[in-house]
């Protein structure tokens, strides 16, 4: 379950930080991404997966935000 | 010498990992990359941040260096205590060269040295009385001070000192921020996880006291100069830009820097990150916590100064893009010049760096505008993001060694013949010795600064002043001059 910081680029992107991993990757979607519920399966440009415990609402970013991984995509 | 290829940088790798044992061999090559552009992500090619092995020379340092030497040390108006043997804070005083205004032991302390000198006793018993008792004695002594941070040494953490608890007493005592900082030598694996436990101390015991304080007036154009340690006076040359253009820096971190810019910069608008490896960690909190967007920049070298305004003019109004355009404008004639005259003397020459964990990338643009070329370069303690970051700016088919040994930086150098090096003092001696043109990158070789249009200025004399230097003529063996030669010839004749 690492802690995962996540902010939004300029091109409006969400962008994944896991500081103890130095893991900083864009996220390509995001399966409930709408004012109403957010998180879900996230996938990253590497390919690995991450799983957020849905929510009601958007989170006010940047946030941390704990997350399992889902699969390493290797 | 012409460029190596691909396939010559590869062999090249491979001969030099040869001497090493198996699991070795294994391991180091995993440190060793030829760079390719065409890749997104470092860890495909290269691993680092990672234990150095036993018995090589590795050219690192520890966490409290991080910490005492680097984030915490700059901070002049506090009094840093080495905390545990005098040895690790007497040998590294005022090595950094972090340039400050102020005068020393009165309200200012960057050069000084204190610490709790540990004795067996202190070591039997436990320190915390004797630090206790230190903190009184520094009050007294240095009524100017406005606080004090507690730098751990080894031994703190192995005989489970509680400093946090001393900390606080002290603080009531003194009525100043009294900052213990866990940062002892053997946490991690290099000095780099210093830094994150200095960045986490600051984000723990500094950055929340003036919360809910709105009496300090801001403005629109308020930012932070994060990272920038002042070596030879850097960070003056950054700061000088920045306000020409319009910007109002409120605090420098960390040198030349006090408590007080500290405690303001969650009131800025933006965060100037130039050292990315050692303080990205309280940039991402401080965004998270009070929304201030953050940005990295570069101010080595006229290209990547002139980029580098217009990347943080761009995050404001017009009055400030105007202002960036004015100051590029106005320095314009003035590094031109420079290029004017030094490029001649040093176009296609190469160089080879290995710095800490920000230069091997960051001065690359700068070598760059002078004509020279970086054929490789490597951190000492940086991580994936680093490489991630480095990747782009490195041509192809070039080196790139993480946690360099000394034997495989001395093989490298032999094999690529690089015109000029540039690392630290360790390395310094060795590679003169080869005939090989040398500059500390750490320190500037006691000159700077380096950063800015003036900087810049200063980097290209340097460069031009070591390299083409006469007395690299003169250190080949007397027996292998042209005089002796002749000599030879002569009597074997
Ligand atoms: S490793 Fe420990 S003993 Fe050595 S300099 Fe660092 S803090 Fe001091």
């Amino acid at each position: 379950m690492p802690s995962v910081m996540l902010k939004k680029n300029a091109e409006g992107k969400l962008v994944f930080y896991v500081p103890k991993k130095d893991l900083e990757e864009v996220a390509e979607s995001v399966e409930f991404d709408s004012p109403e519920k957010w998180g879900g399966e996230v996938l990253l440009s590497d390919g690995s997966k991450y799983y957020f415990e849905p929510i009601n609402a958007q989170p006010d970013f940047p946030v941390t935000l704990r997350a399992k991984r889902l699969d390493s995509g290797e | 010498m012409a460029a190596l290829t691909r396939e010559e940088t590869e062999a090249l790798i491979q001969e030099v990992l040869e001497v090493y044992p198996e699991q070795a061999r294994k391991d180091r090559a995993k440190h060793l990359a030829v760079n390719d552009q065409s890749l997104e992500k470092s860890n495909k090619c290269i691993t680092s941040n990672r234990k150095s092995q036993p018995g090589v020379m590795t050219i690192r340092g520890c966490a409290y260096a991080g910490s005492k030497g680097v984030v915490w040390g700059p901070i002049k108006d506090m009094i840093h205590i080495s905390h545990g043997p005098v040895g690790c804070g007497q040998y590294s005083r005022a090595g950094r060269r972090n340039y400050y205004v102020g005068t020393t032991g009165v309200n200012t302390f960057g050069t000084m040295n204190f610490t709790s000198d540990f004795q067996e006793k202190d070591i039997v018993f436990g320190g915390d009385k004797k630090l206790a008792k230190i903190m009184l004695e520094i009050e007294e002594l240095f009524p100017l001070h406005k606080g004090i941070s507690i730098q751990s040494e080894c031994p703190i953490g192995l005989i489970g000192d509680d400093i946090e608890a001393v900390a606080k007493k002290a603080n009531k005592e003194i009525g100043k921020p009294v900052v213990p900082v866990r940062c002892e030598g053997f946490r991690g694996v290099s000095q780099s996880l210093g830094h994150h436990i200095a960045n986490d101390a600051i984000r723990d015991w500094v950055l929340e006291n003036r919360d809910g304080d709105e009496s300090f007036p801001t403005t629109p154009y308020d930012v932070a100069v994060i990272g920038d340690y002042n070596i030879g006076g850097d960070a003056w040359a950054s700061r000088t830009l920045l306000e020409e253009m319009g910007l109002r820096v409120v605090a420098q971190w960390s040198g030349d820097g006090t408590i007080a810019e500290m405690e303001k910069t969650p009131k800025v608008k933006l965060n100037l990150i130039h050292c990315y490896r050692s303080m990205n960690y309280i940039a991402r909190h401080m965004e998270e916590k009070y929304k201030i967007p953050w940005i990295e920049y570069n101010f080595f070298g006229p290209t990547k100064i002139a980029e580098s305004l217009r990347k943080i003019a761009a995050l404001f109004d017009e009055t400030i893009q105007a202002g960036a355009e004015r100051v590029i404008a106005k320095y314009q004639a003035e590094y031109d010049a420079v290029i004017a005259k030094y490029k001649p003397r040093l176009q296609g020459k190469r160089v080879m760096l290995y710095v800490g964990g920000l230069r091997p990338r960051h001065v690359i643009g700068a070598y760059e505008d002078l004509g020279m070329e970086v054929v490789g370069t490597g951190y000492e303690f940086g991580h994936n993001d680093d490489y991630d970051r480095t990747i782009k700016e490195m041509g192809n088919a070039t080196l790139i060694y993480d946690d360099v040994t000394g034997y495989e930086f001395e093989e490298f150098v032999k094999k690529v013949q690089p015109d000029l090096i540039g690392s630290g003092i360790k390395e310094k001696y060795i590679f003169q010795k080869m005939g090989i043109p040398f500059r500390q990158m750490h320190s500037w070789d006691y000159s700077g600064p380096y950063h800015g249009y003036d900087g810049f200025a200063i980097f290209a004399r340097d460069m031009d002043m070591t390299l083409n230097n006469p007395c690299w003529k003169q250190v080949k063996v007397p027996w292998k001059t042209d005089e002796s030669t002749k000599v030879a010839v002569a009597a074997s004749a």
